[in-house]
């Protein structure tokens, strides 16, 4: 059974967050998705699934810097194949 | 916060075994708080342009001439040295600036408004002239803060608030390709139009940037980036779909890609 390798994470200032949705197809592995929650503004904001690459393209696009990106020194494997 | 196992926090830095490559805003601002509208592709443009200036070191040296628009509310995040010029004037002010300071990098921030409507002349002039300067444009065919009406960049079969039934070309008259005539005027040694629609689009906009900024601080004339931005609110469309009209609507027609380099002009493949 094969994992999810994870080389890279985010902090997300989904307060900061207008909803745009940008981000959500930026994201060449696709593991961005919009919230069902609302932020104190009332738009929904980007959650993070496994898989990250720590690209930086979700923080390319978007408009308001809602996007902090590192990169792991060795990749994390999530045991589990892909949710 | 979502109870699904699968999200993983990002509320914080990971503890260890990370290290930060990419912070919130640039280093080059001083806040990543404004009030443009969601999905706008102004604050994106701005940070190209900001990581073009951090890439080349240019910092110390760089001076903005700011025009009149939207974007003009993001000088409050810009932590460079700016003169906010009168509407569509910022050629002539970075002309200015330049003679008295010729090692400083000069660019100017404009709206399609700003620059091809109101000041047409001065964008013309100054490349004719050869100023060493650069010249930015944010190209989103509105003049975003007033309305979203039609500017002289609105392409035919565009929705703005005055022509709603689209850009008749028989009433309205046909839209100005500013970097294709700017292209041809020996005075311009770069000139190229990039868009900030997607993570490749906004790759190739910094690489543009850079390449305009060496070509001025290598002393060959005047430079311009044309950079097509998302006006959701002025194109009367959903922000997630603003990167793709901005490809389907606007981009045929002020087609990417660089138009001169090294004061010769690329003929497109
Ligand atoms: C001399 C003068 N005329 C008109 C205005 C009003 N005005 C402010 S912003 C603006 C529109 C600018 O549009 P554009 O340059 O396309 O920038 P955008 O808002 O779309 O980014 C206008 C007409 C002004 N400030 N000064
Ligand atoms: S850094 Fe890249 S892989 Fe990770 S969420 Fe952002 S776009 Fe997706
Ligand atoms: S691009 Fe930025 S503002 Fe838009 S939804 Fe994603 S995080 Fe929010
Ligand atoms: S009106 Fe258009 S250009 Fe102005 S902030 Fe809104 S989306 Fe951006
Ligand atoms: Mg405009």
């Amino acid at each position: 059974m094969s994992g999810v390798e994870i080389r890279g994470t985010l902090v997300i200032d989904g307060e900061r967050c207008k909803g745009c949705e940008l981000c959500i197809p930026a994201c060449p592995p696709a593991v961005l998705r919009m919230s069902e929650a609302r932020n104190g503004s009332g738009y929904a904001y980007p959650e993070l699934l496994p898989g990250c690459t720590g690209c930086g393209a979700c923080l390319m696009v978007c408009p308001d810097f809602c996007f902090e990106v590192y990169r792991y020194d060795e990749p994390i494997v999530l045991e589990g194949g892909t949710p | 916060m979502s109870d699904d196992l699968r999200v993983i926090q990002t509320d914080s830095p990971p503890a260890e075994g990370a290290c930060r490559t990419q912070g919130f805003g640039s280093p080059l601002q001083l806040s990543e708080e404004h009030d443009l509208c969601p999905g706008c592709g102004e604050p994106v443009a701005l940070r190209a342009i900001l990581d073009a200036v951090e890439t080349l070191d240019l910092a110390q040296r760089a001076i903005g001439v700011v025009g009149i628009g939207c974007y003009t509310a993001l000088t409050s995040l810009i932590d460079l040295d700016l003169i906010q010029a009168l509407h569509g004037r910022a050629p002539s002010v970075a002309t200015g600036a330049k003679r008295m300071r010729p090692d400083s990098l000069l660019f100017t921030l404009q709206g399609d408004g700003d620059m091809v409507n109101e000041g047409l002349q001065e964008v013309i002039h100054a490349a004719a002239r050869g100023e060493n300067v650069t010249c930015i444009l944010l190209n989103n065919g509105v003049f975003g803060e007033t309305g979203g009406h039609m500017t002289a960049t609105t392409v035919l079969g565009q929705r703005t608030k005055n022509s709603l039934e689209g850009r008749d070309a028989a009433y309205h008259g046909h839209p100005i390709l500013i970097a294709d005539l700017l292209s041809r005027l020996g005075g311009a040694g770069y000139v190229a139009r990039a868009s900030v629609h997607d993570a490749p689009g906004v790759a190739r906009a910094r690489r543009y940037l850079e390449r305009a900024f060496e070509s001025q601080m290598k002393g060959e004339g005047f430079s311009f980036v044309e950079i097509l931005t998302m006006c959701p609110t002025g194109w009367f469309v959903p922000t997630a779909e603003g990167p793709g009209y901005l490809d389907d609507v606007l981009a045929p027609i002020h087609q990417l890609g660089e138009l001169k380099r090294d004061g010769a002009l690329v003929e497109p493949d």
